[in-house]
């Protein structure tokens, strides 16, 4: 065996004391949340009316058809959201005089509506357009529902892509209109393309909050997972199905969730390299 | 000869300060020009008014006899017929060296996309870069990189290629091979105006060498002349300097 020398000795040492103590503040963790909750006085109680096994497997199939609901509004919304808040963005970076009302627009409106809550405009609209007067299919809450997503939405993830358009240095847009490609190619093909790459990681996370959000439109009456979870509560007198609906939620969030720290790692390695 | 590039009394300022200074200047066709001058002379910045990346404030910039400066005019047309390669390659991230040469062949000449691609090919070929068509620039040397952007400048087949300061960027080692690339250009008989620091690469290969100054023209003539018996003073301490 070779000689360690003087650092790899120091080290090592240390990594043993750091492995040591990890290991025992995680028993010591699991032990206080598997031996001192169940000593709580309610716990019985919370058992009984939280983790209750019969109904979870009564209501989960109930629940995981609903969530079909949620991945539809949300495969509908999240096209719509990047559309929309592209489009946003671009207005607020035209500089052509003849755009400035547009300009304007797009100021105005990622003013507005980052200042409100997404439940309050989906309360505010879903309640409020179908209001008017409009005549069916045209008062459906998918439509608004889904028409509030996408405004609240549409207004952070414009102020996203604005930052990435601003995050790619004017030596590409030069070198592209040194080649002789118009401002509107070279936001086409070079600034765009770029922009967005570099902001997928954060993207991503505006993904898994839009897919948790769609949730909010069970208050304006669509049978999604959270109402479907609902309407269970109120038959079986019990809170197992919402527990139910958050394993739903949660296989499918946790798996996007480490697909983001992924990506964002593999950026940030990128530019350390 | 004929003028390919005339510059008269161009001058540009940025914020009360003129960088570029009452400049004149005459690149004739197949003609190879060196601006030399200290860091912050103007060099670049003329060159990216000659390419319309900068306005000027007053002068003519005439292109075979017609004034390219015309504020009115619209740009584009005027820079596809103008390469420029920069100090920082300023290659596309996003795309392949091939994509990198193709997309203003495509986009802009309106090309096909194969035909614009078989172009690229025989262009790397002939720069021995045909091994890295597929690579994308950020696995590339400084070297190749600043190769391939020569090359992309080059398939808009452009009448005047304006080089700004294409070494400075580059480690000691990686100079010759792009300095190889100029020198095959130039037996081509390429038109070229090219700002550089590397003098004895100025002397070797430039018809001409203009000696900037603080914006402006110090003193024009073949480089013999220019590094051996400068008439001005400024020149002869510039150049004492530079040597070492």
């Amino acid at each position: 065996m070779p000689q360690l020398t003087r650092r790899q000795r120091h080290d090592q040492k240390i990594q043993r004391r750091s492995l040591v103590i990890s290991g025992l503040s995680l028993v010591l963790v699991v032990f206080a949340l598997y031996v001192l909750i169940p000593l709580a006085p309610g716990w019985q109680a919370v058992k009984t009316s939280f983790f209750n096994w019969d109904i979870l497997v009564r209501t989960f199939p109930k629940l995981l058809s609903a969530f079909v609901v949620d991945l539809k509004i949300f495969l509908w919304s999240a096209p719509l959201i990047f559309v929309l808040s592209l489009s946003i963005a671009l207005a607020r970076n035209t500089n052509r005089p003849s755009l400035f009302p547009l300009r304007l627009f797009g100021a105005l409106y990622t003013d507005l509506f980052r200042g409100v809550p997404v439940i309050l405009l989906v309360y505010l609209i879903g309640f409020g357009i179908p209001g008017l007067g409009l005549a069916r299919p045209y008062n459906s809450p998918y439509i608004w529902g889904t028409v509030a997503l996408v405004l609240g939405y549409s207004a952070y993830v414009a102020e996203v892509f604005r930052a990435g358009i601003d995050s790619v240095h004017s030596s590409q847009i030069a070198a592209s209109r040194s080649l002789g490609l118009s401002e509107g190619e070279t936001l086409r093909y070079v600034v765009l393309p770029q922009a967005i790459r570099r902001q997928v990681p954060a993207l991503m996370n505006f993904v898994i909050a839009l897919l948790k959000d769609v949730a909010l439109l069970s208050f304006i009456g669509p049978i999604e997972v959270l109402r479907q979870a609902n309407v269970y509560k109120s038959l079986m007198a019990n809170f197992t199905p919402y527990v139910g609906a958050a394993i739903i939620f949660l296989c499918v969030t946790i798996p996007i969730t480490r697909y983001a720290d992924y990506l964002m790692a593999k950026q940030r390695r990128q530019r350390i390299a | 000869m004929t003028a390919k590039l005339e510059l008269k009394s161009v001058t540009k300022s940025f914020a009360q300060q003129k960088v570029v200074d009452d400049v004149s200047l005459t690149v004739a066709t197949g003609e190879m020009v060196c601006l030399i001058g200290a860091s912050g002379s103007g060099k670049s910045t003329l060159l990216r008014c000659v390419n319309l990346l900068e306005a000027i404030d007053d002068g003519e910039i005439l292109l075979d006899g017609f004034d390219i400066a015309e504020p009115s005019l619209p740009p584009d047309p005027i820079r596809r017929r103008i390469g420029l390669v920069f100090q920082s390659f300023n290659l596309f991230p996003h795309l392949d060296v091939l994509s990198n040469i193709t997309l203003a062949p495509c986009r802009v000449l309106g090309l096909e996309k194969s035909i614009a691609r078989d172009q690229a090919l025989d262009l790397l070929e002939r720069f021995s870069l045909a091994d890295k068509a597929y690579s994308y620039p950020d696995h590339l040397s400084g070297g190749q990189q600043q190769r391939v952007a020569i090359v992309r400048a080059l398939a808009m087949e452009p009448e005047l290629l304006l080089l700004d300061e294409i070494t400075s960027a580059l480690d000691p080692e990686l100079i010759g091979e792009v300095l190889d690339v100029v020198r095959k250009l130039k037996a081509q008989q390429m038109t070229m105006l090219l700002a550089t620091h590397e003098m004895s690469f100025a002397r070797e290969i430039a018809d001409t060498v203009c000696y900037l100054d603080r914006g402006r023209v110090v003193e024009t003539g073949a480089p013999e002349q220019i590094f051996n018996d400068p008439v001005k003073q400024r020149t002869r301490e510039f150049l004492a300097r530079v040597s070492g």
